[in-house]
C-alpha cells in the first residue's frame, strides 16, 4: 500500500468515527440516554402505577373491616385440615410474602414456587397459571388443596360461624346456619367429601360456596392493598424523568445493566410497566422437574379460570358482565399457551430465590444465563432469542436487577 | 518495515470498527420496527374490496390495558357496509408471537361502523393487525401496523 492508500484508509477512519460521535452526540444528552430510553426508564418507575382500578366483583374490596377481617384470616391457622397451615405458612410477611424455598410446603408439597403478593391486586390473572382472575378466587385455591391447607368447605363455614360471627355479618350479612351440614364436605376433597358435599341440598352447596368466596374477598381486601415499595431504580428514574441529575444513584455496573435491561437483553419486552410485568403468560424454555407432574402452564390455566365457578362471570362474583372483559376475550388455545407462565414482577426480585415457577433456577446468574443461552422448550415454543452476553454484561444485569430492592 | 505495521494496524482497526458498527446496527434491529412500515389506520383491503378504518377508542393506545375500537368499513365509493361479519387477529412480526387476547366484534354500531372488544397489548414495539370482512362484496382482508 502507498503512503497515498494509506492517507485515504486514514481519512476514512476518521470520518467514520467523526460520524459516529455525531450520531451520539444529536441521540442523546449528558447522561448518555436518548430521548426514547428516558421514556422507557421513566416508563417502569413505580411513581407510574396508575390509581387501584375498583374491583367490581369484590364489593368489600375497599371496606377496612373487610380487611381486618381478611388479616386475621390470613394468618389463622386453623384453616387447614391439621390446624397448622394459614395463608402466612408460605407467604411470610417478612419475606415479601413468599416463602424462598423452590416449592410451597404446606400438608404436603405442591408442584409450584410460592409467589410474593405485592402488586397482585394489578394484574388480571392470579397464579403461575393464571388459573384465578382475582385476589379473591385465588386465595380460595391453596384452601382447599389436599398439600396446601387441606380445608374442607363446609368445616371453613363452620369455624366462620364459630369465630368470626359478627366480623363477617357485618360485612356481608348473617351466616347460614351449619349445625346439619356434614362435618366436612367439598365438590373438590377427598372422596368421601366430594360424597358428602353431592348429598347436600343445592340450597345449602350455595349457601356454604358463598361463604367460601366471602372467605376470599375478606382476604383480598387485605392483601390489596400490599404494594412495593420504591427503589434505588425509581430514584434514578425519577431524576431522569425530572430532569434532574441522576449520577450517583446507581453505580455505572447497574447503569449499564439498565442499558442491557432495556436494549440487548429484551428483557423489558415483557418485564415492562411501573411492576415490570406484562401480566401476560410466555414460554421461556424453562426446563420441567423430573420430580413433577406434567406441567403445561397456562394451557390449562386458561381452561381452569374459564371452568372457575369463582371466576368474574360466575354467580359469586357482584360484577356485571360487562366488567369480565378480561375473562370474556381470553385466548384460550394454541400453542403459545404452552409451558407459558405469568411473567413475575421483578421488584425486589433479587431477595427472592430461588426462581421461575418451579424454582428451577438458585440465583439470577443463572437465570440470566438461561435467558442468553435460549434453549428451545420441551414443548411447545419459547419467546427467548440468544443474546450473545458477555460475561460482564451478565453481571452488569444482575447488578441492575439488585437495584430494584426497596430502599 | 514500520510503516507495513501500521497498514495492517489500520486495517484490522477498520476491520474493528466495521464490525463493531454492524453489531450496533443488528442490536438496534432486535427492538426497532422497520422503517418503512404503512402506519396508516385507513387501509383498502388487499382484494380492493373495502376501505377500513379502524379507530383505538383509548388515545394514545395504552400498553397492559384491555380496551375497545371501532371499525368503519365502507366499499371502495364510500358507501356503508352494515351486517359484515368481521374477525381480528394479529401479533408482533419481531417477536413471533399473536395477541395476547382474542378481540371480537360484539356490536354493529350503524353507518358501517362496528365496536371490536377486548383487545390489548402487552408489549411495546411492532404489531400487526388483520381485519377480515365478510360482507356484501365477499370476504376481503386488511392489515394494519401499529408501533407502541
Amino acid at each position: 500500500m502507498t503512503m497515498r492508500g494509506l492517507k485515504l484508509l486514514s481519512m476514512v477512519a476518521a470520518l467514520a468515527a467523526a460520524l459516529g460521535a455525531g450520531a451520539f452526540a444529536f441521540s442523546s444528552t449528558g447522561d448518555g440516554w436518548t430521548a426514547q430510553e428516558r421514556n422507557q426508564i421513566a416508563s417502569l418507575s413505580l411513581k407510574t402505577l396508575p390509581a387501584l382500578a375498583p374491583d367490581p366483583s369484590n364489593p368489600v374490596a375497599e371496606d377496612p373491616r373487610a380487611a381486618t377481617l381478611g388479616e386475621a384470616l390470613f394468618f389463622d391457622t386453623r384453616l387447614s385440615g391439621n390446624g397448622k397451615v394459614a395463608c402466612s405458612s408460605c407467604h411470610l410477611p417478612e419475606r415479601q410474602f413468599q416463602d424462598g424455598t423452590p416449592l410451597g410446603k404446606g400438608l404436603g408439597q405442591t408442584a409450584r414456587r410460592t409467589m410474593p403478593i405485592a402488586g397482585t391486586a394489578h394484574s388480571p390473572w392470579l397464579f403461575w397459571d393464571g388459573r384465578a382472575d382475582s385476589q379473591w378466587a385465588q386465595a380460595l385455591g391453596p384452601l382447599e388443596s389436599a398439600v396446601e391447607h387441606g380445608a374442607d368447605r363446609t368445616s371453613l363455614a363452620r369455624l366462620m360461624v364459630a369465630n368470626y360471627r359478627d366480623a363477617y355479618a357485618e360485612l356481608f350479612g348473617p351466616l347460614p346456619a351449619v349445625d346439619e351440614l356434614p362435618a366436612q364436605a367439598s365438590p373438590l376433597g377427598s372422596p368421601a367429601q366430594i360424597s358428602a358435599w353431592d348429598g347436600m341440598t343445592d340450597a345449602d352447596r350455595t349457601a356454604v360456596n358463598r361463604v367460601f368466596a366471602n372467605i376470599g374477598k375478606a382476604i383480598a381486601a387485605y392483601e390489596r392493598h400490599i404494594m412495593p415499595s420504591a427503589s434505588r431504580f425509581d430514584r434514578y428514574a425519577d431524576a431522569l424523568a425530572t430532569g434532574k441529575s441522576p449520577h450517583g444513584i446507581l453505580t455505572p455496573d447497574e447503569t449499564d445493566g439498565l442499558r442491557l435491561f432495556i436494549g440487548k437483553g429484551n428483557c423489558v419486552n415483557c418485564h415492562n410497566g411501573p411492576l415490570l410485568t406484562d401480566f401476560h403468560f410466555h414460554n421461556t424454555g424453562v426446563p420441567s422437574r423430573a420430580d413433577l407432574p406434567a406441567d403445561s402452564g397456562r394451557a390449562q390455566g386458561a381452561q381452569k379460570v374459564a371452568l372457575d365457578p369463582f371466576n368474574c362471570l360466575g354467580q359469586f362474583s357482584d360484577a356485571a358482565p360487562s366488567d369480565c372483559a378480561e375473562l370474556k376475550y381470553m385466548q384460550a388455545e394454541g400453542e403459545e399457551l404452552l409451558r407459558a407462565y405469568k411473567t413475575p414482577s421483578l421488584r425486589e426480585v433479587a431477595k427472592r430465590s430461588p426462581y421461575m415457577h418451579a424454582g428451577q433456577f438458585g440465583s439470577l446468574r443463572q437465570v440470566i444465563a438461561h435467558y442468553d443461552a435460549a434453549p428451545h422448550a420441551e414443548a411447545g415454543h419459547s419467546e427467548l432469542q440468544p443474546l450473545g452476553l458477555t460475561d460482564k454484561e451478565r453481571e452488569s444485569l444482575v447488578a441492575f436487577l439488585q437495584s430494584l430492592d426497596q430502599e | 518495515m514500520a510503516a507495513i505495521l501500521n497498514r495492517v494496524a489500520l486495517l484490522w482497526l477498520l476491520l474493528a470498527g466495521v464490525t463493531i458498527a454492524c453489531g450496533v446496527a443488528a442490536a438496534a434491529m432486535m427492538m426497532s420496527p422497520p422503517k418503512d412500515l404503512d402506519l396508516s389506520l385507513r387501509q383498502s383491503s388487499a382484494g380492493g374490496a373495502y376501505k377500513i378504518v379502524l379507530e383505538p377508542g383509548t388515545d394514545p393506545v395504552p400498553l397492559r390495558q384491555i380496551h375497545s375500537w371501532t371499525i368503519s368499513v365502507t366499499t371502495p365509493a364510500g358507501v356503508p357496509v352494515d351486517g359484515a361479519v368481521i374477525a381480528v387477529d394479529g401479533g408482533m412480526p419481531q417477536h413471533g408471537h399473536g395477541l395476547p387476547t382474542k378481540p371480537q366484534v360484539t356490536k354493529e354500531l350503524g353507518h358501517g361502523r362496528y365496536l371490536l372488544e377486548g383487545v390489548k397489548f402487552n408489549m411495546s414495539g411492532w404489531w400487526k393487525l388483520s381485519v377480515r370482512v365478510n360482507g356484501t362484496k365477499g370476504t376481503d382482508e386488511a392489515t394494519f401496523n401499529l408501533v407502541l
